[in-house]
C-alpha cells in the first residue's frame, strides 16, 4: 500500500473526529428523562422499578381486562384496590401528560397512540 | 442374533401402527378437551331494555335522554346528517319497523317517534362480520365494541341492520362542545356506538339513558322475573325492530 503511515494516521484521526460525542460525553449520562412525580402521594400502583419496567404491560393488560373481560378492580401486591383506568386512575394522580409521560417517552422516541383517543389533563383546558 | 425380514418387518409395522393410534388419538382428545373448555355454562344474566314510548311525548323528553349518553361519552355533534355521530336518536314509526307498517295501524302510533340505539342482539350479525373481533358479545349479552381493536373496516355498519353503528369520518374532537373527562374520545377511522354503558352496568349503575329518562325505560335483567324490564315486557304490549332477521333485539317497545 503506497503512504500507508499517512493513510492510517488519517483515518485514526477521522475514527477520533466522528466519535466525538462519545468522547466528550464519557461517564456523564445528561439526557436522562426526569419525570414530575406526584407531591401529594407517596406510592403508585407497584413499586417504582416496577413501574418503570412494566408500565405499558401494565396498561395493556387493565385495558383489556377493563374492556373485554368486564372486570373492574386491579389488586396490587400489597392488596390494594385501583379501578383499572388510564384516565380516572393514572393521571389522578400523575397529573400531567407532557411533564410526565412525555417527558420519558420523548426521550427514548416511544410514540404510544392512547392519547389520540384518551383525554390527557392537558387537553380538557381546551375545552374549559 | 440375526433377526429375520420378516420379524424386522413386523416390529417396524407394529411400532408404526401404534404411534398412528397413539398421535390421532391424543389430537382427538386434546380437541374434544379444547371444545369442552368452550362450552361455558348460560349467563344467570341478560341485560335487556324495554322503552316506553307511550310516554315520550314532547321533543325535550328525547332530547334529555339524548344529551345524558352523549355528553358523558364524549359523541361528537357533526352537522353533516351523513357523516354523523350518534349513539342514540330519535326516528319515525316507518323507518324504525319498516317491516311491521301496514296502513291500518292507529294514526297514533304512526304519528309517534322513537327513541333507536343499539339493539344489543342476542345473535348480532355485527360481531359475526368483525375480522379483529373488535366487536364482541359479552356473557351478559352486552355487545361491546373494544375501540382498540377497531380498524375502521365498516363490515359491522353493512351488516347492523338497524343502522346503529357510526364511523368517525371527521376528527371528533373538534364537534365537542364539552368533554367528560372521565371518559376517552375516539378517534377519526374507527367505528363507534351504543356499549350499554358496560362500564357502568360492571360498577352496579344503570345505563346513562335510563336513568335520565325518569321511569320512561326500563331496564335490568331479562333472566329475573321480577326485574324491571321483564315486568314491563309481560305487563304490556311490546315490539321489537325487524324481528323476521331474527338477530333477536334486547331493546323493547312499549306500544
Ligand atoms: C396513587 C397515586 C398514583 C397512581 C394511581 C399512579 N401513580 Fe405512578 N407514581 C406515583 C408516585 C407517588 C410515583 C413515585 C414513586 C416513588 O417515588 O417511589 C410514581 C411513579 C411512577 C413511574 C416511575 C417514574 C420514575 O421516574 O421512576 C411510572 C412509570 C408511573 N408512576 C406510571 C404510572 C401509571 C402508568 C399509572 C396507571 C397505571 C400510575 N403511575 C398510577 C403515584 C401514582
Ligand atoms: C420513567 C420514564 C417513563 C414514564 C414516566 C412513562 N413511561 Fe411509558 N414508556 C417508557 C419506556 C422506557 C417505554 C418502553 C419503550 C419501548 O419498549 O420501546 C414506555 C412505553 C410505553 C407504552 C408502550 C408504547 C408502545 O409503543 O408500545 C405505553 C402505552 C406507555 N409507555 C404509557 C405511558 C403512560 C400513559 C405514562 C404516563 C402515565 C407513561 N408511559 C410514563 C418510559 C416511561
Ligand atoms: C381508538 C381510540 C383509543 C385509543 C387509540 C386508545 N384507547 Fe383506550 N379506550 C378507548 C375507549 C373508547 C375506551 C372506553 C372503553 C370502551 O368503550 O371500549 C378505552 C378504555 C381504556 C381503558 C379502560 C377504561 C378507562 O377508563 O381507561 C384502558 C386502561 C385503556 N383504554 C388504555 C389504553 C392505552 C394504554 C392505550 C394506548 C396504547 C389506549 N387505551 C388507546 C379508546 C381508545
Amino acid at each position: 500500500m503506497y503512504n500507508s503511515d499517512k493513510v492510517i494516521v488519517g483515518i485514526i484521526i477521522f475514527i477520533l473526529f466522528f466519535a466525538m460525542p462519545f468522547w466528550l460525553n464519557f461517564g456523564k449520562a445528561k439526557a436522562l428523562p426526569k419525570p414530575e412525580l406526584p407531591s401529594d402521594t407517596k406510592e403508585c400502583v407497584e413499586s417504582r422499578e416496577y413501574m418503570r419496567a412494566f408500565h405499558m404491560k401494565m396498561l395493556l393488560d387493565w385495558r383489556d381486562k377493563k374492556v373485554r373481560e368486564g372486570q373492574v378492580y386491579y389488586i396490587n401486591s400489597q392488596g390494594k384496590f385501583f379501578k383499572m383506568s388510564l384516565q380516572n386512575t393514572c393521571m389522578k394522580c400523575h397529573k400531567s401528560m407532557e411533564k410526565f409521560c412525555d417527558r420519558c417517552h420523548t426521550t427514548i422516541s416511544a410514540h404510544p397512540d392512547c392519547w389520540r383517543c384518551h383525554i390527557a389533563p392537558e387537553e380538557v383546558k381546551k375545552w374549559q | 442374533m440375526a433377526i429375520s425380514r420378516r420379524d424386522f418387518l413386523k416390529v417396524i409395522g407394529f411400532t408404526g401402527v401404534t404411534s398412528a393410534v397413539a398421535t390421532i388419538g391424543g389430537v382427538l382428545i386434546g380437541r374434544g378437551e379444547d371444545i369442552l373448555k368452550e362450552i361455558k355454562p348460560a349467563s344467570k344474566v341478560r341485560w335487556a331494555m324495554a322503552i316506553d314510548t307511550r310516554q315520550f311525548k314532547t321533543d325535550e323528553d328525547f332530547q334529555k335522554v339524548i344529551e345524558a349518553c352523549h355528553k358523558a361519552h364524549n359523541v361528537p355533534n357533526i352537522p353533516d346528517p351523513i357523516r354523523q355521530v350518534k349513539w342514540i336518536w330519535v326516528d319515525t314509526f316507518e323507518k324504525a319497523f319498516p317491516t311491521i307498517e301496514h296502513e291500518y295501524i292507529s294514526e297514533e302510533i304512526k304519528k309517534r317517534k322513537f327513541l333507536l340505539l343499539c339493539n344489543h342482539c342476542d345473535n348480532p350479525p355485527c360481531v359475526r362480520v368483525c375480522p379483529v373481533k373488535a366487536t364482541f358479545r359479552r356473557p351478559d349479552g352486552v355487545v361491546v365494541q373494544d375501540m382498540h381493536r377497531c380498524i375502521g373496516c365498516k363490515f359491522c355498519m353493512a351488516a347492523c341492520p338497524y343502522g346503529s353503528r357510526n364511523y368517525n369520518f371527521y376528527p371528533p374532537r373538534e364537534f365537542l362542545s364539552q368533554v367528560n373527562p372521565e371518559y376517552p374520545t375516539r378517534t377519526t377511522g374507527v367505528v363507534e356506538k351504543c356499549i350499554l354503558c358496560y362500564e357502568r352496568l360492571d360498577e352496579g349503575k344503570q345505563p346513562y339513558c335510563v336513568e335520565a329518562s325518569e321511569g320512561k325505560m326500563f331496564f335490568g335483567n331479562l333472566n329475573d322475573p321480577n326485574s324491571p324490564v321483564r315486568k314491563a315486557i309481560s305487563e304490556n304490549i311490546v315490539i321489537v325492530r325487524k324481528p323476521e332477521l331474527t338477530t333477536k333485539p334486547m331493546v323493547f317497545y312499549i306500544i
